[in-house]
Formats: structure tokens, sequence, C-alpha cells
């Protein structure tokens, strides 16, 4: 029963590691910057959010499976099959997660009033500087609602994971892919302490995200 | 140090259309909301550009359209107060007041970094927020923003002040205490200052040149606040 919930939480907390960067640098050009063709990369990245989860995971395979750009590529460089291992797992969660964590760090980024920027151009200062000195900080807690809520998609990312990586236990077998196969073979003591696990693990993490941005407020409301 | 610009640039409503020359002390310039004062200030500092014109400080051309010359913001050794001040709310007064200093490439030799670090601690002194430097800016008073501020702008030593409406978010009261220390201020930097307000008021206290803005253009000065500055 360890097994999985350890995997889920390596594979989801790798996920978001990339999932963090890639959002604040894609939300930061996109939406600080003027880049051609904004509203095509936003739709883009947002696509996974509303698509089906087995529909990312059908696009996934086709990148990543033996014949696809990515996992052929691999293969031939590497000699590395991706597919149905736990890394497949890692791409899949961050693909899923990605939307929410650039949906609320570019929510943060445009919250911060741009006077402050704008005051820091004038006092000399790079864009680089600006960045790290000014925009980050202040959009901190927007960031972190972002890495939370990432984490928590990533962890209960099911059908593009199932796609990608398959239910090999003890190898891809993730908390959300271990309950469906304990509800199919009638298991339904692991079925449920599962659910209990993840229930009260998710409810924990927002609970205490909600205390903490109620707390970390700059403008002392 | 003498300041002239000459502005032309397409706004929503009407067209900018301004030129001024003033040889220093305070040009204000006043007008309706909306009349493109701001806008002014933008593109003498570079946060806005214009579509065709020049901004002359002293000897150094920082924009002009013809000879392709565009200096960047961060380039240009302007000093701006906005109208909500602007202090970052991440930092403490003191933290706000230096941060301009470390972007300075005289910050890097020891011996100036000291002196910039002892001209700072002047400042405070002077503008009375030395007791006020490990605080937020959401835990001091509208009037002690706007010192903070002003201290922010003019600790790099700038070549040019901008002041957008900084009275207008102070209360009554605030507002005689303020003006007061701002004629000292006047006497004590010897910067050219361009302070905007709506306030005529503001514009008899401080003027030692003033525009009226209207839809963009500068009003005929023979019906309007002398000495006009052109």
């Amino acid at each position: 029963m360890l097994e999985p919930i350890f995997l889920s939480l390596r594979i989801a907390s790798i996920a978001t590691v990339f999932s963090f960067f890639l959002g604040v640098f894609l939300a930061y050009i996109l939406n600080k910057r003027k880049i051609p063709g904004k509203n095509f990369w936003e739709t883009l990245i947002t696509l996974p959010m509303i698509l089906p989860p087995s529909v990312t995971g059908y696009f996934l395979l086709i990148l990543l499976g033996k014949r696809g750009a990515i996992g052929s590529a691999l293969i031939d460089l590497f000699g590395f099959k991706i597919i149905f291992t736990w890394y497949a797992a890692v791409i899949a969660a961050s693909i899923v997660s990605l939307p929410l964590m650039y949906q609320n760090v570019k929510a943060a980024f445009l919250n911060v009033d741009p006077s402050y920027e704008r005051a820091a151009r004038t006092l000399g200062s790079s864009e680089f500087r600006i960045f790290w000195t000014i925009t980050f900080p202040l959009a901190w807690p927007g960031i972190i609602s972002g890495i939370v809520l990432s984490f928590c998609r990533a962890i209960g990312e099911f059908g593009a994971t199932l796609m990608v990586a398959g239910n090999i236990p003890g190898k891809t077998q993730t908390v959300p892919t271990a309950i469906y196969y304990a509800v199919e073979n009638g298991n339904s003591q692991l079925a449920n302490t599962l659910v209990l696990i993840m229930a009260v693990f998710s409810f924990v993490l927002i609970l205490t995200l909600n205390k903490w941005l109620e707390k970390r407020n700059y403008l002392g409301k | 140090m003498a300041i002239s610009f000459t502005l032309q640039k397409q706004l929503d409503q009407f067209q900018l259309d301004v030129s001024c020359s003033f040889p220093g002390g305070v040009l204000v310039i006043q007008g309706e909301s909306g009349s493109g004062k701001s806008t002014i200030l933008n593109c003498i500092s570079g946060l806005l550009e214009p579509d065709n014109g020049r901004v002359q400080t002293g000897e150094r051309v920082l924009f002009d359209r013809q000879h392709k010359i565009n200096l960047a913001v961060q380039q240009r050794k302007i000093g701006y107060v906005f109208q909500n001040y602007a202090l970052f709310p991440n930092m403490t007064v003191e933290k706000n007041i230096f941060y301009g200093l470390k972007n300075q490439p005289a910050y890097q030799d020891k011996t100036k970094r000291r002196e910039m670090l002892e001209y700072m601690e002047y400042i405070m002194d002077t503008f009375g927020i030395s007791r006020l430097r490990q605080k937020y800016p959401y835990h001091i008073s509208g009037g002690e923003k706007q010192r903070t501020a002003l201290a922010r702008a003019i600790v790099t030593r700038p070549e040019l002040l901008l002041l957008d409406e900084p009275f207008s978010a102070l209360d009554m009261k605030t507002k005689e205490l303020v003006y007061q220390e701002f004629l000292e201020l006047k006497h004590q930097v010897q910067m050219p200052i361009i302070l905007i307000s709506h306030d005529p008021r503001e514009g008899d206290l401080f003027a030692d040149h003033r525009l009226y803005l209207q839809q963009g253009h500068i009003m005929d000065p023979q019906s309007n606040l002398l000495p006009f500055a052109r």
C-alpha cells in the first residue's frame, strides 16, 4: 500500500517543480513581454485543463511512444524507452498541472500594480532585478497557490498517467491507479484506505494554503 | 540646468502636442483631468514613447525621434514621484530609499558607496523619516509616504525631478504641513522640478514657470497663467 503513495508523492513533487519553472517562465514572457501569438500559446498551455485526460494521454502516447517524435529520439540517442515508466508519469502529471500553475502565476503577476515596476525602472533597475525584487516577491502568494494546486492536480492525475505509464505495481502504479484497480478487483478495504488518505491529504494541504494566504498580505488589509 | 521638451503623441481622445523649455526651478503643469499632464511626465521619463519630439536635460539628449535617440528609462537620470507614491510594499522605508542607490554604477566603488549611504542618511534626517526606517509602507501615514517617495526619488541625485500630483492623496491638514516642507525642499535641492497639479493654489505656491494644458495643447499664454514657460 505504501509503494503507490511514495511513488505518487515522488511523481507529483517532480512534476510540480517542472510546472513551477515552466509556469513562471511562460507567465512572465507571455504577460510581461510583447510576444507574438500570445493567445495561441496561452490556449495551448490551458488545453490540458479542459481536454479529457484520455485525450491528453493519447497525445502523449503518440509523442512518447516507440514511434513518437520524443520516444523514438530517446531510444535512438540513449537507448531509453520512456513509455510505461514513472518518467512518463512525471511528464503526464507536469502537462496536466501546468495550466493550473500558469493561470495562478499569470493572475499573480497581473495583480502586481505596474506602478511598482515603473517606479523601479525610473530608479535605474534592470528588468532582471525588477523581476526578482519586485514582481516575484509581490506575486509570491499567488505563486504558492499555483504550486499547491498543481501538486494536488499532479498527485490526483489518473487518465493520462494510465495511458502513458500504465499500472505496473511497484513501478508505475500511483495512488489513483491503485484505487481504480482495487475497486475493479473488489478490494474495497484498500480502495477505502487510499481514498481516505488522498482526501485527507488534499484537504489539509488546501486548508493550510488558505490559512497561510489569509495571514500573508503585504497591504495589511 | 535647462530643460526642454517637444512632444507629440496620439492619445485616445486627442493628440498631445506640447513644446516647452525652462531654465530650471519649478515648472508647474496644470489642467483638467485627462488633459495629458501625466502623459507628458511619462514621455519625459521614458516610460512612454512619444510619436515624435525631443527631450533634453542640460546638454544630454534623452529622446530625439529625428536622430533616433531614445535612452532607456534607467539611463535618463530622472527622479519620479508617482501619484500613488508606488512605494514597494514588500520593502521597509529604508530599503525603498536604498533601492535606487544599488543601481548606480558608483555604488561599486567603496568610497563612493560610503558617500552615497551618508547622503541617504542625510536625506532621511532632513525629511524626518529616519525613525520610520524599519516600517513598511502600509504602516505609515499619507504624509510619511509622500516624504519617503520624495526621498527615494532624490537620493540618487537625478538631473530632473518629476512629481505627478504628489499632494492629491493628502488631507487638508497634512497638505498645509507638506506644502511648507516642499517649499524648503525646493530651495535645498538644486535640481529642476516638473510638478503636475490640478490645484491652482499649488501653482501659486511653487511655480517659477507654469503651463496650462487643455486637450493635449498648451493654452494661449495671454489668456492664462504667467509667466509662461516657452
